[in-house]
């Protein structure tokens, strides 16, 4: 699948493109296809993110969305290192699959 | 320590108050990222990984208490509670928000601080020798040189838009404690038959293209000292690259051009510049120079009662001579064994800004070994100092050793990184400080970079890794023999790269080899250099 994210232009968090708007969290994200190009200009103009892009991610049964690129899912947890400052997230799981 | 006079405040304060409107127009979106990018990063405000990230610069190292305890203050207002001390003696937030940002940086104006100039192809924070004003082998403090070269570089109008960023150091010493020759320029302040000047040194750097740099004058006499700055810089400014990112810093134009024509060429601009007359007057390097007048040092005790042996441990590892026999440098380990190295929380800060004023003459440094230094310590008080450090996690006795590791961000929080470089660091101290290890094996510094970019120094790392990646997984190279010091050399790469356990179980073999070979006395990298690469590849790859 393709999703899109970028970081939050007042907070610079790590966003992901939920179909309506920008979420903190990972396993919101949705395939966005071929529209990827069009709601990236869109959300350019609107200057609400920081340099939105389009990235490859999978997602598993329980509906958990993997990043395909190690720095992706990095910024969808947050530092390996400081588990404490991590996104709150439904998926309890991520850790394992981060690196 | 240096004090702003009124230009230096209002320049501070007037760049605040700028980058708020560039803020709160960029936040109504009336600037694009593209337009904004280079203002937020004149201020020192990127974008990494997770959030933006303040870099606030501290000039050549040193504070006192008050400017610590604002530091604090910062992690704890506006991000979340720690900070992280750079290589570059600075300190970096690593969750600041855009629209906070401006009161952060007015609450540092506050205390005669900045973050102008800790990005951009601009001359950056200018680094010096951490023991700068207390150590027994100094000419002199170069502290006041660094201060004129600050004020000199801040706002410079001319190098604003260098090809790239621009890295100077400055050192009084024939010990090399601040990487001077891995610097774009390279000053050591020298004496010859009495007369202060300048050793210069240009064209060194680390990153994709590591150099070492060549001298390049043996002695600008100290009222010219800018001028030939001035003469260096122009001639980079003039003739470096601009068309490619990766070969405009200044080592290139130096390796380009050969050391011999760039002499030429500055000498010529230099000679041009003495007529013009950009020198600042002698009478403002003494004006500087009076804030950095030692303190009033007493007469006391010599020695201390080594009847606690971690506490011995601690003086032999941590102290550093001082220019007083009554007193002690006192290294402040930020690299608690698995401890992330570097980063401070605002508890630890604040208790360090205390003890600064209790026992330090309310002075502080940054190292560029991301510890802290108390630089001026009374021998009679080092006990009660090590009894309040190692209470809060601060006495750890391993400066200079294995587990004092460099480590740059990496992939945990920078946004160039290609691999995680702090749980390298976090499982090699752990390692050997639960074996015993790090005392046995004595003087090694690690160093360890997430990307090319070599922001962990591992190019002059007795022991260096580089976190590269490979078709997507955490690959790291290993390299032998890097120093930053007086021998300065260039860690050599020892062959194909390991995974994480794997890079962690060659530092061990390594090492092994090192126990095994060395003589009396030899230190890591001297064996190194004896037996070379040769038995330490076998125990390697077999």
């Amino acid at each position: 699948m393709k999703i899109l994210t970028g970081n939050d232009l007042r907070s610079g968090a790590v966003t992901w493109w939920n179909g309506t708007g920008w979420s903190l969290f990972v396993d919101d994200a949705v395939d966005v296809g071929e529209d990827a190009e069009e709601i990236l200009a869109r959300e350019e103009a609107a200057r609400r993110v920081n340099v939105p892009y389009a990235i490859e991610a999978t997602i598993d049964a329980a509906g958990h969305v993997r990043p395909a690129h190690i720095k992706d899912r990095v910024r969808a947890l947050g530092p390996t290192v400081r588990r404490d400052l991590a996104v709150p997230t439904a998926n309890k799981t991520g850790w394992d699959w981060v690196i | 320590m240096y004090r702003y006079d009124q230009y230096d405040q209002a320049m501070v304060d007037a760049r605040v108050e700028e980058f708020r409107d560039q803020a709160r127009r960029r936040l109504e979106g009336k600037l694009t990222e593209d337009q904004f990018k280079p203002l937020r990063l004149m201020n020192g405000l990127y974008l990494q990984l997770h959030a933006y990230m303040l870099r606030v610069a501290i000039p050549y190292g040193t504070l006192d208490a008050r400017q610590m305890e604002m530091l604090a203050d910062i992690a704890d207002k506006y991000d979340r509670g720690y900070g992280h001390f750079t290589t570059r003696q600075n300190i970096q937030y690593n969750w600041i928000k855009l629209e906070d940002c401006a009161d952060a940086l007015a609450d540092l104006a506050t205390v005669e601080m900045h973050a102008i100039q800790t990005s951009g192809n601009c001359i950056r924070n200018i680094s010096a020798d951490h023991f700068a004003g207390a150590a027994a082998d100094e000419v002199v403090d170069p502290r006041p040189y660094a201060e004129l070269m600050r004020q000199w570089s801040s706002f410079h109008p001319e190098f604003t838009y260098l090809p790239r960023k621009f890295k100077i150091a400055v050192i009084a010493s024939e010990k090399d404690r601040a990487a001077m020759r891995l610097h774009d320029i390279g000053v050591r302040i020298v004496k010859r038959d009495g007369e202060v000047g300048a050793e210069f040194y240009a064209g060194g750097g680390m990153g994709r293209t590591p150099m070492i740099a060549p001298l390049i004058r043996e002695f600008v006499p100290i009222d010219q000292m800018i001028t030939y700055a001035e003469a260096c810089l122009r001639v980079y400014n003039r003739y470096g690259r601009r068309d490619n990112k990766y070969k405009a810093r200044i080592k290139i134009l130096v390796h380009e051009l050969g050391a011999a024509e760039y002499i030429r060429q500055v000498e010529e601009e230099f000679a041009h510049m003495l007529t013009v007359g950009v020198e600042p007057p002698r009478e403002e390097l003494a004006r500087i120079a009076e804030y950095f007048a030692p303190p009033a040092f007493v007469d006391g005790p010599k020695t201390v009662d080594r009847s606690d042996p971690d506490f011995a441990l601690w003086v032999d590892r941590n102290t550093h001579r001082h220019k007083h026999d009554a007193y002690v440098s006192a290294v402040i380990s930020l690299k608690p064994a698995g401890g992330i190295p570097g980063d401070a929380t605002s508890e630890q800060m604040r208790l360090v800004a205390k003890l600064a004023r209790e026992y330090s003459f309310d002075e502080l440094r940054v190292m560029h070994t991301q510890n802290l230094l108390l630089p001026h310590v009374r021998i009679a008080d080092l006990h009660a100092l090590w009894t309040a450090l190692d209470e809060a996690g601060l006495g750890s006795p391993n400066m200079d050793t294995i587990e004092d590791i460099i480590a740059c961000p990496g992939l945990d929080y920078c946004s160039l990184a290609n691999a995680r470089s702090i749980p390298l660091a976090q499982r090699i101290s752990e390692r050997f400080a639960a074996t015993g290890r790090t005392a046995v094996v004595g003087d090694l510094k690690l160093k360890i970079s997430g990307c090319i970019n070599a922001c962990g120094h591992h190019h002059a790392g007795h022991i260096g890794i580089l976190g590269v990646d490979k078709k997507g997984k955490e690959n790291f190279q290993l390299s032998l023999g890097g120093s930053e010091a007086e021998d300065v050399s260039l860690a050599k790469i020892t062959g194909p790269g390991f995974d994480e356990d794997g890079v962690i179980a060659a530092v061990e073999k390594v090492t092994d080899v090192y126990l095994e070979a060395r003589t009396e006395g030899e230190r890591f990298l001297d064996t190194y250099r004896r037996i070379g690469m040769d038995p330490f590849k076998e125990a390697l790859y077999g």
